[in-house]
């Protein structure tokens, strides 16, 4: 078991004629997800990769099954690539692209109130499973089957937190990257909810940055519902108000979204947050030794 | 991207919002013929610069004549303002508006944001106006009202009145105020802004409703298909390296720090620097390298570190996903060789390509130390800095 993918999962890319979605495209490939077909309008017919390319989405879903998309259009298109996918009733689209101007997201956020599709993203490095499907961005190679789930506003902090998990010996089911922009789909509690539903998923690491109270709502849904530990981490404890750091997202603005406040709220919760992000593994053993549920996480 | 108070006005202008007359000025003598052809009794001369609480600093002075209007301007031109938000280091007043007094019966708060949490644009109003909101916020939250605008509708009028009935503007000039706020929305609109802020909003003597202030903000993500925002840009506002950054699209803060760092992703560059002060260092700077770098970008970012003076090490933090580590070391060792690296730089790769990148740096003839994981190159760089005789924090 898992959340949101599996190896039933069947993907398509959009924008797959791209430069970076082809070098991704051929990662998932290699690491065994389920490609099974591309759109890039007006190169209909054409096969990348032994993947058939579709002009729409809808296209792509009927002749194909395929429930999920992954979303590598640039910027300018990639709000109307995400309302494309919801409009095809995916279960799931993961939008990577990054810099989508925020009123393009506020419109989508609003188009897809009472769709199916759930979106992940943007911005963000996308969701793996391991040892079954990866979809997005992420190095394959970090990831070790397992019982921890990893939920991220922060693309290469999800990386460093799941490398040093299974380099300890802390396998996955689970890692979401839910990206740095202000408005996006898919949030913590979504994720939270489904690592706490999800039997395989023993604990869960929840990586956060400054900017917003997606943390602070996070930890009071942990602290009212989550039936399994927590330990969390937030960058930017050294960022300057007033400063925006990269992410659109990431920025303290009168005062609110700082770090100290947001692991005040964690740890109020009862989530051990990690003082630095070297030590995301090390405190995330910690707690689920006391819970005694390190040796049923231990994958070697 | 920020612009300055009268750029904003020009905007607020074309959307029918009414504003006082005024011309920006860069000279006093300029000021004084602005002054001159508005031929007003009283005239406000305002510091521009991009940054709120310029009244409390100083900034704003109101010339009953014109030899006043000479004076103001000697005084604020070249003056280093310091107020709440500039930092402690101030900014230096190059421009002034030049603008006609107003007859000013009240003051109210008015403003448009991106909210995250409804992922909606809201609208905030409150009849405390002229003072610093966040302190209203504090001590009297219930007299800042709000309406959650949909996208498909935009603002609706009637959300409009609720919000002028709410502000207590009078009653004869709420239509007035209907018409300023639909302008404003529309302006927000359709110019891609992710705050615009006018404080305060006035109701004038002569029963106008007129925005006296307009401070703008737009999303920097959306520049791209508004060439005529992009060109209010003022570069004297902006830190020279954040500028040199900004054209090669990459995200760059300065800091006061001594250690530079080139991180991919914003998230792990803010731990990097999270990380270096844990150890005792301080970051000179936050720099994200982004997603899509190219070799010559990656150049460009090393150049603009090596440019701060106050570097003393470099600690270069990559956990390739959609970056290859192979293209960031190319980038390092192009750069290293063409400025000339004569300061102590730690490199840790991770992630997509990462065998190939060592290769490249280890073949280079370039003296870099080499790290496991961002806790040992954090500790690495600053035994180094510190070693240089490098002060830290």
């Amino acid at each position: 078991m898992s959340v949101f993918i599996n190896q039933e999962t069947k993907v398509i890319v959009q924008g797959i004629t791209g430069e970076t979605a082809l070098f991704h495209t051929k990662q998932m490939l290699e690491y065994g997800t389920k490609i099974v077909a591309g759109v890039t309008p007006g190169k209909g017919g054409l096969e990348i990769e032994g993947v058939p390319v579709f002009n729409t989405v809808q296209e792509a879903v009927d002749a194909t099954g395929a429930n999920v998309s992954v979303i590598y259009v640039p910027a300018p298109f990639a709000a109307d690539a995400i309302i494309e996918a919801v409009d095809a009733d995916l279960d799931m689209t993961i939008c990577i692209t990054e810099h989508i101007p925020v009123l393009d997201m506020v419109k989508v956020k609003r188009y897809m109130e009472g769709k199916k599709t759930r979106l992940v993203g943007p911005n963000c490095p996308g969701v793996i499973t391991a040892d079954e499907c990866k979809i997005g961005i992420m190095p394959g190679y970090i990831h070790t089957k397992g019982h921890v789930g990893v939920v991220s506003r922060s693309g290469t902090l999800t990386y460093e937190a799941v490398h040093q998990l299974s380099q300890a010996g802390i396998g996955q089911t689970t890692a979401v990257g839910i990206g740095g922009d202000p408005v996006n789909g898919t949030n913590f509690i979504d994720c939270l909810k489904a690592f706490n539903e999800d039997p395989e998923t023993y604990a869960v690491v929840m990586i956060g940055e400054i900017g917003g109270t997606a943390e602070e709502e996070a930890a009071e849904w942990i602290q009212e519902n989550m039936n399994k530990p927590v330990v969390g981490f937030i960058g930017g404890q050294t960022a300057p108000p007033g400063k925006r750091m990269g992410h659109a997202g990431a920025i303290i603005s009168g005062g609110k979204g700082t770090a100290a406040e947001k692991i005040k709220a964690m740890n109020a919760a009862g989530i051990e947050v990690a003082p630095t992000p070297s030590v995301i593994g090390e405190t995330l053993i910690k707690v689920i030794k006391e819970k005694g549920l390190y040796e049923a996480c231990k994958t070697h | 991207m920020n612009i300055h108070e009268y750029q904003g006005k020009e905007i607020l202008r074309q959307y029918g919002v009414a504003v006082p007359r005024g011309s920006v000025a860069f000279s006093p003598e300029e000021a004084v013929k602005a002054a001159k052809e508005l031929g007003s009794n009283v005239t406000v001369v305002k510091a521009q610069i991009h940054a709120g609480g310029r009244g409390k600093a100083g900034g704003v002075k109101i010339a009953k004549n014109l030899d006043e209007v000479r004076s103001f301007s000697k005084e604020l031109l070249g003056k280093i303002l310091v107020t709440h938000q500039t930092g402690p280091d101030g900014k230096e007043v190059k421009r002034l508006y030049i603008e006609e007094g107003s007859d000013i019966k009240k003051e109210y708060y008015l403003s448009l944001v991106l909210d995250r949490a409804t992922s909606r644009v809201v609208m905030m109003g409150s009849e405390e106006g002229g003072m610093d909101i966040e302190e209203v916020a504090e001590t009297n939250p219930e007299k800042i009202f709000k309406e959650i605008i949909d996208p498909v509708t935009g603002l609706n009028a009637f959300q409009a009145r609720r919000m002028a009935f709410n502000m207590n503007i009078p009653a004869k000039l709420v239509n007035k105020a209907v018409g300023l706020m639909l302008g404003i929305y529309k302006a927000f609109i359709d110019k891609d802004a992710s705050t615009v802020e006018i404080n305060p909003l006035v109701v004038t003597g002569d029963d106008q409703v007129v925005a006296l202030d307009a401070k703008f903000n737009f999303d920097a993500n959306a520049l791209y298909r508004h060439k005529d925002i992009v060109e209010l840009r003022d570069f004297d506002e902006e830190d020279a390296k954040e500028i040199e950054a900004s054209k090669y699209d990459l995200s760059y803060i300065s800091l006061d720090g001594n250690i530079g760092c080139m991180v991919n992703g914003a998230g792990l560059a803010m731990a990097t620097m999270d990380t270096i002060s844990y150890y005792g260092g301080s970051p000179a700077n936050f720099l994200d390298v982004g997603g899509g770098a190219t070799a010559e970008k990656v150049t460009e970012a090393f150049k603009i570190i090596l440019s701060d003076k106050n570097v003393k090490g470099i600690f270069v933090n990559i956990f390739g996903g959609i970056m290859k580590c192979d293209i960031i070391a190319k980038g390092v060792i192009t750069a290293a060789k063409e400025v000339g690296l004569e300061v102590p730089l730690v490199v840790r790769l991770e992630g997509t390509n990462v065998e190939l990148g060592k290769k490249l740096l280890n073949e280079s003839g370039l003296n870099i130390v080499a790290a496991d994981s961002m806790a040992d190159g954090a500790q690495k760089i600053v035994k180094l800095v510190e070693a240089e005789g490098g002060v830290t924090a």
